[in-house]
């Protein structure tokens, strides 16, 4: 009936070098806090009756394994159960272990839906990690709202949300277009701007925020022409063409899925060289994660803005890096989105422990103003409006299929989902 | 809409803007053959048409990486080896699945499609376990990629020319087959009277079989090709499905010459509407023209003469 498991018996590829690997991290980074389960008595850290016992805590992971966006969610899976392995290996939450009952979406709403519901019903979850799509969220938020559920949401987002149910992990869509768009533009002398996208609303709430900021805030900055195409759309010889008549600085590219592949492998037969920066090719839609179905040489040169490349040279990442291989193979990459979701657990820690308690309530206050310093992305806190505080990164893609980072914000950016000015 | 150009500008454009159509054209040929020998002769529905096209693509990955790691000194020709084992490996299944289901179907052709949709879940896990969910990158030869600049404007892709060459020689190879061969004056005798057709000898449970395979190979080839324009994952194949059965039912399915044709109108129509409207809109717009001429000719544009 559910797939509940132990996170002991994890069946990760090489669970033995994960658990050395994660044995010299706990050592290294997250000193753990000894916090007993008899300190903290399953009745009164638990008043509304969810799945907690004297040594246990039971969460939920929501993503899609099967369907076409199990491409897509496989990493966020992947980073949610390092983060829980870890977390236990330190102790768990409140001296509780972290058990998981993993359900699948099967990149389906209504499904999400239903075991949205099965986890906070049923299983009476105490938190929940899950969705990628936006349609997958708005499917499942009636859901969290009406039973009072906790979900840690990791992608990057069009904004335009601020549930108190949600924890949004990634950034809104402000937090990675605006630095990007002032940053091409400041260090580029970028002047003339192509959007280009798949139709649905995540690139076209985010490519009307870069228009409003390009005529509105940008000095002497036009858009020269706007495009969408449907969702797995395979031909772009035209919008190519129409590329090359308007000749902008920067083609702005919000392509996502299968197209993804298909833009990128034939912006290139046409002759259209990125490394050459005639002209700027800037993606807010590709990871490393899209770079492998992309391939290397058909990325290399193109910019993309995020908040968190793989490549990011700090010992936080290094260790995550080095624990996410560990843990799940050497040949795998990790994007933006899987950093986030990798921050789920642990945010949802650090807000139980600082409320003393599960109980959703008491959780979703302490969780405002959460800092973490552990983070792969560095630094991050949360906000009031329930988004995170982080910093914005552009990078360059090599033929390898890595970013190389070459600007990132001084200071973290505020997250702002309901912009002025920009709606 | 066009007096911020010269006409040197203007006249290159269109000239790209023919051949992006022309490319257009090659795909939807390539894509449509395999259904329309399927679809047209056979009457049989294939939804799982799209799998078999991602079979041949994930041969095409397979062969990449073999010439990659035991023959690098002739890497830059393992894309012909790949192709035609991507015809070898998508026939062999098609063969096996007429066997294995479709010929209990013949005479449900509305189960075959519910038997085909369900065999492209299928292929599509299949693909998941053993490939993964992630798409994976096929690296093509270098002298397949960049392109061949005409003048300072025009620029041609070459896996463009490469495709448009393709769609040739595979259409001529499949007419020559139809039409010049016995086995298609056997397919063709099958499709207007089966009964006669069995009666005068023919082998008709073998032919169909053959031409089941002979189909599902052109899909194999077709998305060998595709690794060049597309992406190869466990679920690209629904990107061209909706696609192929467009061409294959307006052209009028029993009809190659029809496919022919309506790969061309609707290939140029939504190149054309493409570069003047957006993306979505041409699209909407192509299908609703062919909506609208269903709707007058629901034989679609080319049909046999049949004595009924």
């Amino acid at each position: 009936m559910t797939d509940r498991k132990i996170p002991k018996s994890l069946a990760g590829p090489s669970r033995r070098a994960f658990m050395a690997g994660s044995a010299a991290m706990t050592a290294s980074l997250f000193a753990p806090k000894a916090l007993f389960a008899q300190d903290y008595p399953t009745a009164q850290i638990n008043t509304t009756g969810l799945a907690v016992t004297d040594d246990t805590v039971t969460i939920g992971i929501l993503h899609s394994v099967t369907g076409t966006m199990a491409i897509s969610e496989t990493g966020s899976v992947q980073a949610e159960k390092l983060a829980i392995e870890q977390i236990n290996a330190q102790g768990g939450i409140l001296g509780r272990k972290i058990e998981y009952i993993q359900e699948d979406g099967a990149s389906d709403w209504p499904t999400f839906a239903e075991k949205a519901r099965k986890l906070l019903v049923n299983d009476k979850v105490a938190s929940v990690m899950g969705c990628w799509t936006s349609a997958s969220r708005k499917a499942v938020l009636p859901v969290f709202e009406q039973n009072n559920g906790m979900l840690y949401y990791p992608t990057f987002y069009e904004g335009l949300e601020e549930s108190p149910n949600v924890i949004y992990t990634g950034q809104e869509a402000t937090q990675q277009i605006i630095a990007g768009l002032n940053w091409v533009n400041e260090t580029k002398g970028a002047k003339s701007f192509y959007l280009l996208g798949s139709d649905y609303i995540w690139p076209r709430t985010s490519n009307k925020i870069a228009r409003k900021h390009i005529e509105n805030f940008m000095d002497g900055c036009e858009v020269v022409g706007e495009d969408y195409y449907p969702l797995g759309h395979t031909q772009f010889n035209s919008v190519i063409n129409k590329i090359r008549l308007k000749k902008p600085d920067v083609i702005y590219a919000i392509v996502v899925g299968g197209s993804n592949v298909a833009f990128y492998k034939q912006l290139k037969a046409a002759g259209i060289d990125m490394t050459k920066e005639a002209p700027i090719v800037l993606t807010i839609s590709v990871t490393e994660d899209e770079i492998r179905g992309i391939g290397g040489e058909n990325m290399e040169g193109a910019y993309a803005c995020m908040k968190y490349f793989q490549s990011l040279d700090n010992d936080n990442n290094i260790a995550f890096v080095k624990a996410f291989k560990d843990m799940w193979g050497e040949d795998i990459v990790i994007g933006d989105v899987t950093q986030a979701a990798y921050l789920g657990p642990w945010l949802w820690k650090a807000a139980v422990e600082k409320a003393g308690s599960f109980d959703i309530d008491k959780v979703r206050e302490a969780q405002i103003g959460v800092e973490l310093e552990t983070a792969p992305e560095g630094y991050v806190k949360v906000h009031e409006n329930h988004h995170l505080w982080s910093k914005t990164r552009v990078g360059r893609a090599k033929l390898d299929g890595q970013y190389e980072v070459v600007f990132e914000t001084a200071d973290l950016v505020e997250p702002n989902p309901f912009p002025e000015g920009y709606q | 809409m066009f007096s911020d150009y010269s006409m040197s500008e203007l006249g290159a454009i269109f000239a790209m803007q023919g051949f992006a159509g022309l490319i257009l054209f090659s795909v939807f040929v390539l894509m449509a053959l395999g259904l329309a020998i399927i679809f047209g002769q056979m009457g049989v529905i294939n939804m799982a048409h799209g799998e078999f096209m991602i079979l041949g693509a994930y041969v095409t990955y397979l062969t990449s990486n073999l010439f990659a790691a035991w023959l690098p000194g002739v890497f830059g020709m393992y894309f012909f080896v790949a192709m035609i084992l991507a015809f070898i490996a998508s026939g062999a299944l098609g063969l096996f699945i007429e066997w294995a289901m479709i010929r209990h179907l013949y005479k449900r052709p509305l189960d075959t499609l519910l038997a085909t949709w369900g065999l492209s879940l299928i292929l599509q896990q299949v693909y998941r376990s053993v490939f993964g969910a992630r798409e994976v990158g096929v690296s093509i030869p270098d002298w397949m990629m960049g392109s061949l600049p005409v003048t300072d404007m025009i620029e041609v892709p070459i896996n463009g020319i490469f495709v448009m060459v393709l769609a040739t020689g595979i259409s001529l190879a499949v007419y020559y087959m139809m039409f010049r061969s016995s086995w298609g004056l056997q397919v063709r005798a099958i499709s207007q009277n089966r009964v006669m057709a069995d009666a005068v000898g023919i082998n008709t449970a073998w032919t169909d079989r053959l031409t089941f395979g002979i189909g599902c190979g052109v899909a194999g080839v077709a998305g060998s090709a595709f690794t060049m324009i597309g992406s190869t994952g466990p679920t690209a194949g629904q990107l061209y499905i909706v696609d192929t059965f467009l061409v294959v039912v307006f052209g009028g399915a029993a009809s190659l010459l029809g496919t022919i044709a309506s790969a061309f109108s609707i290939s140029q129509a939504q190149s054309i509407m493409e570069f003047f409207l957006s993306g979505s809109m041409a699209k909407v717009l192509t299908l609703l023209v062919v909506v609208g001429i269903l709707m007058i000719r629901p034989q679609g544009l080319f049909t046999l003469k049949l004595r009924k």
